[in-house]
Parts: C-alpha cells; structure tokens; sequence
C-alpha cells in the first residue's frame, strides 16, 4: 500500500466524507435548511403576482436548492474543525490537504444532489414533463461539484469562526442567485445583467435545467455544460491550492 | 516501508532527525536553531517552561504545521517532501483531546482505520483490543461528549495506536487527569516502549520525565539547552556534589574532611553532609575509611539535584 498515492488518497478522501455526512449533514436543521430555504424564496417570487411560467420558476427552484444545499455546510466545516481542534487531528494523519478538501466537497455533492432529488420529484408531480433526462442529470452531477467547489473557497480565509465564514458566504451566494437569470429570464436582462450573468456557474445550471423541462434555452447546451465543468475544474484546484496554504494558519 | 535512516555511533538508529528547526511567528522566533537526534526504541521527553517552543517543535515534527528553516527527518522520510509516507508510521497524542465528540468512541477509532488505511476486520480487532485495555469497551457506543476527560485522553491515545505506530509523539498526556487515567496511561507507555515504540513525550511534569525517559531535551527560548539523560543532567549540573552520611558512632569532622575526594564535612544532626568534587572518589573513600576504623555505615546518600532543580536551572539562567 502506497499512502500517498491517489487511489489510496481518495479512499481516505471517502472517509472524510462519511465523517462529514455523519457529524455535520444528517442534523434536523440543516436538512430543514436545505429544503425549506430555496422553497421560501421560490413561493415569494410564485405569490409575487409576476406571472412567470411554472416551469422558469421550477427551473431557478432547482437550481437554488442545489446551490444553496451545495454551499449550506462546507464553508463552516474547516472553521468548525479548527475550532473543535479536530483538524488538527486530521493534519497529523497521513492524508494530504487535498484529500480533506476533496472528502468535504463530496459530502457536499451528495447532500446537494439529495435535496435537489426531492424537487424534482415536486416538479415531476406539477406534472413538468422531463424531456431531456441525460442533460438533467450530467447538469445537476456537474453543478454539484462546482458549487461544492465554491462552498470550499468559502471556507479558505484562516478564520476559526464559523459566522464569519457564514456572513461571507451569504454576501457571495444572494447575489449570484440574483445574477443567474433565476428571478429574471436571461432573455428579459440588460446588457450588463448578461454581462454578470455569464460569470456565475448558477446561469448555466439553470439554464439547462429549464432545457431539460421545456426544451428552451438561452446559450448553446454543450457550452453551458463546458462552462460549468470549466468552473469546477478551476474552483476545484484553487480550493485544494488555497486550503493547503491557509490550514497550517487554523492550527 | 522504511525510509532512510542514519544510526549513530552505537549503531542504533535514529528514528527522529532534527537540524537546525526554526519557526518563526512575525518578529519572535519560537525555534530557533534546535537540533536533536531520537534513537530507536527510546523514550524521549522534551522539557521547557511555558512558550518555551516545545508544542511548536512537536507540530513542525509531526507535520501539522510548516517550518521555516532546518530539516526534520521522520523514520528516514523527510516531513516536507514526504509527509503522509512519515505520518503512516507514527501516532500523534495532542494535549488536548480532539477526538470528533459528535462521533461514538467506536466511530472514531473506525475513521481513524480508514484514514490510515485498515482493512474493516483489522481496524475492528485492534479497536476492541484497546478499548479493553483502556477501560473504554463498556462505554464504545457511547458519543465522545458525554466522556470525562481522563476517558477522552485514553481515547485519543487508543486512537494513535490504532494503526501500530513504530513512533509515538504525546503532548501533556497526563496533564489534568486523574489519578486512575495517568496511571493507566503511563503503565500503557511503558509496555509500548518495551515493545519496541519509541516515544517522543512533550511535559512539564519532571517525575514522570524522570520516571519514564531514557534521555531529555530542555528547551528554552526556542534554543535546546540541555540533551542527556536525566541522571547525567543531576549529576552534571553541581560541579560540587554533596553526599550525606551517618556512622554507628562519633566521628570528628577533620577525619572526615583529609579522605581524598571530599572537599568538605559538616554536621548535621546526627548526619553528615559531605561536599565533594568527584563522587565516585568520595564514595571509595568514605567506605574505605569505614573499613579500615571498624565503623558500620549506616545510611549513605547521594544529594543529586532533582530533576526540578535542573529544570530551573536550566531554563531560569536567562532570567538570573
């Protein structure tokens, strides 16, 4: 056995996440959180009198839940960690930074992808048809990750408090939803709107998500799906270079 | 898996190698300069006052933070470039217990199998093995907050022998605990080290230093002082060592003081204390002059420094 080598790492990167989902995500209130937060801002913009389609409106309902699941608990995971000195236990095992990094994100994933099942299901039973299954699935895998890499770039300034990770987290994360074309359709936005709009990996998500539904989208599929794994890729790396230089500073 | 390691002149091999380690936090350099050899099987404690750089040198060595300057070898594998090579083979006992207190003592120890690599069936029996021997088995599925912290200490320390380690680094181990818990803990260390673990104990506690260490390191300002074992360092740090000693009956101090080897005789009670430059000198020669008056010797004793004395000796010189 090699434990420095990748498989045995992402093993360990698996343990992690078993942790993380055991300790973190499987409380009342964060599941509450995840469900109820995007359902909320989802019924105030339904009851606003806007007379938006159901389908736009299921389409920014998915992609908040799994933005706002994805992005829920990783941020607070290192400043808890630090805090409980728990990572200073973790630094002195044989895992590498990026493994932790990697561990968290996929709790994260999995608990995004989760809470997103269940709306859904909520769209299936309004009776929105599916049309493009594959590009649903491949959208929400892809976004999962990348707003799961965000949620972990959240985390890296070297603070041990988790409400000031928090209040960042939320000065980041209100206003992408409302850059990302969910509450305005892409095609109702000024030029600056749009300009905002394709720097936020949210845009493609939900995008896709309303293709997925009705067939209708505002940028080609195959780029929307590059952008959001390009965001990943670069999300990924620089959580994972970030954290490796800031952890020592939480210890 | 074995690194490369150098051994010293006796031929044993040094599982820590420290050079020239430094450490510094904006204008304070916490370690500065420390250099230091852990040989194999050997129990190892590092002294030093409060802010001394002991905890600090101890996260550079197990990795948890980077160094500055120097090189830190770990069972041959250097912690910078191959830091989970080195961290596979040692166990790390913080001071204060970090053990995830949401989790159950059970679900620790199986995480801390998967972070080390165990298979399940491996990691289960080593677990039952050491939660029996720490007195934690009855109480395994029970979470880790509802625990006393002697119980917590004992779980962290089932937690870095989980995976065997060849090498054993405690911070404070006992500090704070109960008598029944540092017992426990030491009895534990004392069978491990008999088994071939070396041991690199960080305390302020100079019995159990004394009691337990084959050699110390007295660290002080960042700069090692002093590295010996703790009989050397007492007997080294009095040029003029005192030794007292009584007779079946009445000597006069003159004969006392013309025995070579002592520099002095003074009553005290029905004791005298003798002050000499070579010891082992005094010593022949207090029995010889026993042996050739016909006087029993009653008690002889050596009044060696404590361990204590040589501590704040060592460590209180700067402020002297």
């Amino acid at each position: 056995m090699n434990p420095a080598g990748t498989s045995e790492q992402v093993r360990r990167a698996w343990a992690i996440a078993k942790k993380d989902i055991r300790i973190y995500y499987s409380k009342g209130p964060v599941l509450i959180f995840g469900i109820f937060m995007p359902v909320f801002l989802f019924l105030a913009f339904f009851m606003g009198g806007r007379q938006l389609p159901l389908a736009f409106l299921l389409s920014g309902l998915m992609g908040m839940t799994l933005f706002f699941t994805s992005t829920a608990v990783s941020p607070a995971i290192f400043p808890w960690e630090g805090q409980a000195r728990t990572l200073e236990r973790l630094a002195a095992c044989p895992i590498t930074t990026e493994a932790i990094v990697l561990g968290d994100m996929i709790a994260s994933i999995l608990f995004g992808i989760g809470v997103t099942a269940v709306t859904l299901l909520i769209a299936l039973a309004l009776g929105l048809p599916l049309l493009h299954g594959i590009v649903l699935g491949s959208a929400v895998l892809l976004a999962a990750c990348c707003f799961s890499a965000i949620g972990m770039l959240l985390a890296v300034p070297p603070t041990n408090v988790p409400s000031n990770i928090m209040m960042l987290s939320s000065l980041l994360k209100f206003p992408l939803v409302f850059i990302s074309g969910i509450f305005v359709p892409l095609e109702q936005m000024p030029a600056w709107g749009l300009l905002l709009a394709v720097c936020s990996p949210l845009t493609y998500f939900t995008d896709l998500v309303r293709y997925s539904f009705t067939g209708a989208h505002y940028f080609p599929v195959a780029v929307e799906i590059a952008m959001l794994a390009l965001f990943t890729l670069v999300f990924t790396a620089a959580a994972m270079h970030l954290h490796r230089r800031t952890m020592p500073r939480r210890m | 898996m074995t690194g490369d390691t150098r051994t010293d002149c006796s031929g044993v091999r040094n599982v820590i190698e420290v050079e020239d380690l430094t450490k510094v936090f904006g204008t304070i350099t916490a370690v500065d300069h420390v250099s230091f050899e852990v040989r194999e099987g050997e129990i190892f404690g590092f002294l030093g006052p409060n802010g001394a750089g002991k905890t600090t040198t101890a996260r550079m060595l197990t990795g948890v933070i980077p160094m500055d300057g120097g090189s830190v070898r770990i069972l041959g594998h250097d912690i910078r470039r191959e830091p989970v090579r080195a961290k596979q083979r040692f166990g790390v006992v913080p001071e204060t217990s970090n053990a995830y207190v949401d989790l159950t003592a059970w679900q620790n120890l199986m995480l801390m199998g998967d972070l080390y690599g165990l298979d399940r069936a491996r990691a289960q029996g080593r677990s039952h093995d050491l939660l029996e021997t720490l007195g934690l088995y009855e109480r395994r599925d029970q979470k880790v907050q509802g625990y006393s912290k002697g119980m917590r200490q004992r779980l962290i320390l089932a937690m870095a022998l989980l995976h065997e380690p060849e090498l054993l680094f405690l911070d404070e181990p006992t500090s704070g605990l109960d008598v029944q818990s540092t017992q426990m803990i030491l009895s534990l260390l004392r069978a491990l080290n008999a088994d071939g673990t070396t041991i690199f104990l960080t305390t302020h506690n100079m019995e159990e230093a004394n009691r337990l260490c084959d050699r110390v390191g007295i660290i002080r300002s960042g700069k090692i002082v002093a590295i010996d074992a703790p009989e050397k360092l007492k007997t080294a740090i009095d040029r003029v060592h005192r030794i007292e000693v009584s007779f079946d009956r009445e000597i006069g101090g003159d004969l006392l003081s013309g025995l070579a080897g002592i520099t002095g005789a003074a009553r005290t009670g029905d004791k005298w204390q003798i002050t000499a430059e070579n010891q082992d000198t005094a010593i022949r020669s207090l029995v010889s002059f026993s042996r050739q008056e016909g006087i029993a010797i009653l008690t002889l004793n050596t009044l060696a420094p404590s361990l204590d004395e040589v501590f704040l000796r060592l460590t209180g010189e700067e402020r002297s």
